[in-house]
């Protein structure tokens, strides 16, 4: 019991950067239409610009804002220098160009911060200890950082005009824009907020395990399954997802070798393609 | 020198199958594969289990030969495609692309920690080299004569699909799917041929290559140097275009190789960052084409209609009955 309750904790931490990740990836599935191969890496490229904040001894709270910041300035960057000029052609080249983003953006990491293992913090941090539960206390830190992104998402979605407007264009992009949205600075206010909460989700990843070139690549598997099992374009559903997929991950590992979470998000997602290819929260199909 | 450009040529052969059968997939039916690498793969290991000499380190040891490997290659990358596609191409177009993605990963896993089937990170050796000791000292050659063959074998092929009925089929469903699909062609029926046959055309690349560098181990089926540099030939080279497939093996392996001749030049405490400047340069590359000409150096030309040639071909009259539908 203890240890489920343990590999479920775990999964919910897991799920929260999963989360992050697919709010972005669905986000701009649905509005820009195409399936963003570079999320991930741009995921990486956040954890990096976190770490050169921290190694000048800022708290890694406080180095978030400046690189997520840097972070929607490469974003944004890249979607200008890119795949505006790209927009009118068949989403599918704007994949294969986002694939080769991903290289750019992590040849870049390798080049600048070099190819091996990096930390935020060496120092051991003391598990707290309840009833036989092992919890770090980072763990708590990334389900409060990923609650507060998610609220502050959700007031950002239903409150504000870009935000109505976001999900509009999501909904029903044509329709969106006869409806007279400035479809050109929705697409940069989603860039914005995709790679906010990337940033996050990579130093959250950062936090947890350790900084590495190929972090994010690894993690796009699981964030596309979390974005088509809550539907594209419903960012709730992308944080649902991320917490089905990411407990589901943890899970598994009561019965298959850990070395193969990556299939247990690929079989969820085979067999939603298969039961419901809409997604939980109806979105696209 | 000799051998280098010998060395050379085979790769720029391997890459060429590996680019043709990616082109079966993407240029004549829009089917958009990520996995390239993992049918690279798969081909490799299943070639190179099944043609090995005894062995207790691995799954194999079976010393069968060499083109015995290569149609289990063949068989190993078809079934795998098969059962993705079967799932899959039913689907939008991204999903395909989704699902690659993971089947890569997990058979990337697959080689890494199944010890018992792959010899896990540590690798497989002693994968044997054909026609060995043949003509003495001439290994190479007579191994680059058998890629050529194959490369020949496969370009013919594909060209001769591309003109058939069946290749019309399929860039209809390219083009405009929903009118493929009033016309009475069962589409999934075509996709899935093509799938499965470009994914058994990467499995022999695969083969191809095991049997050339006699050892492979996880490492050399990195996204990078299996998946994302066919891409990028076959973008460069022109989609849809098999003679611009080769053409693209041949130049994006040459900037390729060229770029290592640059980055040696750089200063010492650069050269651990050589490779991922190499990727970075491939990837701003590949960025170039897409912005400026993203039909590639040699363009897809599509057979005029028959209809309007067959003024002074009355033998092409024949084709003109579909029996693939």
């Amino acid at each position: 019991m203890t240890s489920l309750l343990q590999l479920l904790i775990y999964g919910l931490v897991l799920g929260s950067i999963y989360a992050l990740g697919a709010i972005g990836v669905s986000l701009t599935f649905g509005i820009l239409r195409f399936a963003n191969f570079a999320h991930g890496d741009l995921m990486t490229l956040g954890a990096y610009f976190g770490l050169s904040f921290v190694s000048l001894g800022w708290p890694i709270g406080v180095s978030l804002i400046p690189a997520a910041l840097a972070t929607v300035l490469c974003a944004v960057v890249i979607d200008q220098l890119i795949y505006r000029r790209l927009r009118r052609e068949a989403p599918v080249i704007l994949l294969i160009s986002s694939f080769g983003t991903a290289l750019i953006l992590r040849s870049l990491v390798q080049i600048i911060w070099g190819p091996n293992n990096q930390v935020y913090r060496s120092s051991l941090q003391l598990p707290w200890r309840f009833w036989g539960l092992r919890l770090k206390p980072d763990w708590a830190v990334i389900l409060l950082g990923t609650a507060l992104l998610v609220v502050a998402l959700h007031f950002f979605l239903q409150r504000t005009r870009v935000g109505k407007a976001m999900r509009a264009m999501a909904d029903n992009f044509d329709l969106a824009k006869v409806t007279g949205i400035d479809t050109e600075s929705i697409i940069l206010w989603t860039w914005a907020i995709g790679a906010i909460l990337a940033c996050a989700a990579g130093m959250f990843l950062g936090m947890d395990t350790r900084l590495h070139p190929t972090m994010g690549w690894r993690l796009l598997l699981p964030i596309f399954a979390a974005t088509i099992l809550g539907g594209i374009g419903r960012p709730y559903g992308a944080i649902a997802g991320g917490l089905v997929i990411g407990v589901a991950e943890e899970l598994s590992t009561l019965v298959i070798s850990p070395a193969y979470k990556t299939a247990v998000a690929f079989a969820i997602l085979v067999l939603m393609l298969i039961i419901r290819p809409t997604g939980l929260f109806g979105g696209r199909a | 020198m000799l051998s280098y450009g010998i060395f050379f040529l085979i790769l720029v052969g391997i890459y060429g199958v590996l680019v043709l059968g990616l082109n079966l997939q993407w240029g004549y039916a829009g089917m958009f594969n990520i996995g390239v690498g993992a049918f690279f793969a798969v081909g490799a290991y299943a070639s190179a289990i099944v043609t090995t000499p005894l062995t207790s380190d691995h799954l194999g040891g079976f010393g069968l030969p060499f083109w015995v490997g290569f149609l289990t290659a063949l068989a190993a990358a078809g079934s795998i495609a098969f059962l993705i596609g079967l799932i899959t191409l039913k689907l939008r177009s991204d999903y395909l692309a989704i699902a690659t993605i993971g089947i890569a990963e997990i058979i990337s896993q697959i080689l890494k920690n199944e010890g018992w089937l792959t010899n896990g990170v540590r690798g497989i050796t002693r994968i044997p080299r054909p026609f060995r000791g043949w003509i003495p000292g001439q290994d190479t050659l007579l191994y680059l004569g058998l890629v050529l063959l194959i490369l020949l074998v496969v370009y013919w092929g594909s060209e001769r699909a591309y003109r058939s009925p069946w290749g019309r089929v399929l860039r209809a469903i390219r083009e405009d799917e929903p009118a493929t699909l009033a016309a009475g062609k069962s589409v999934l029926k075509f996709r899935l041929q093509a799938f499965v046959l470009g994914s058994m055309v990467m499995g022999l690349a695969g083969a191809l290559y095991a049997h050339f560098v006699n050892f492979i181990s996880p490492e050399a089926f990195q996204p990078e140097f299996a998946t994302f540099i066919v891409w990028v030939m076959l973008i460069a080279g022109g989609s849809g275009n098999n003679r611009g497939s080769l053409l693209g093996a041949l130049v994006i392996w040459g900037v390729w190789s060229g770029s290592e001749l640059l980055t040696n030049r750089l200063p010492a405490q650069w050269t651990t960052r050589a490779g991922p400047l190499r990727i970075l340069l491939i990837g701003i590359l590949l960025q170039v084409i897409l912005l400026t000409r993203s039909q590639g150096l040699l363009p897809e030309r599509p057979p005029k209609p028959i209809l309007s040639a067959s003024m002074g071909q009355r033998q092409d009259l024949s084709h003109n009955q579909d029996p693939a539908g």
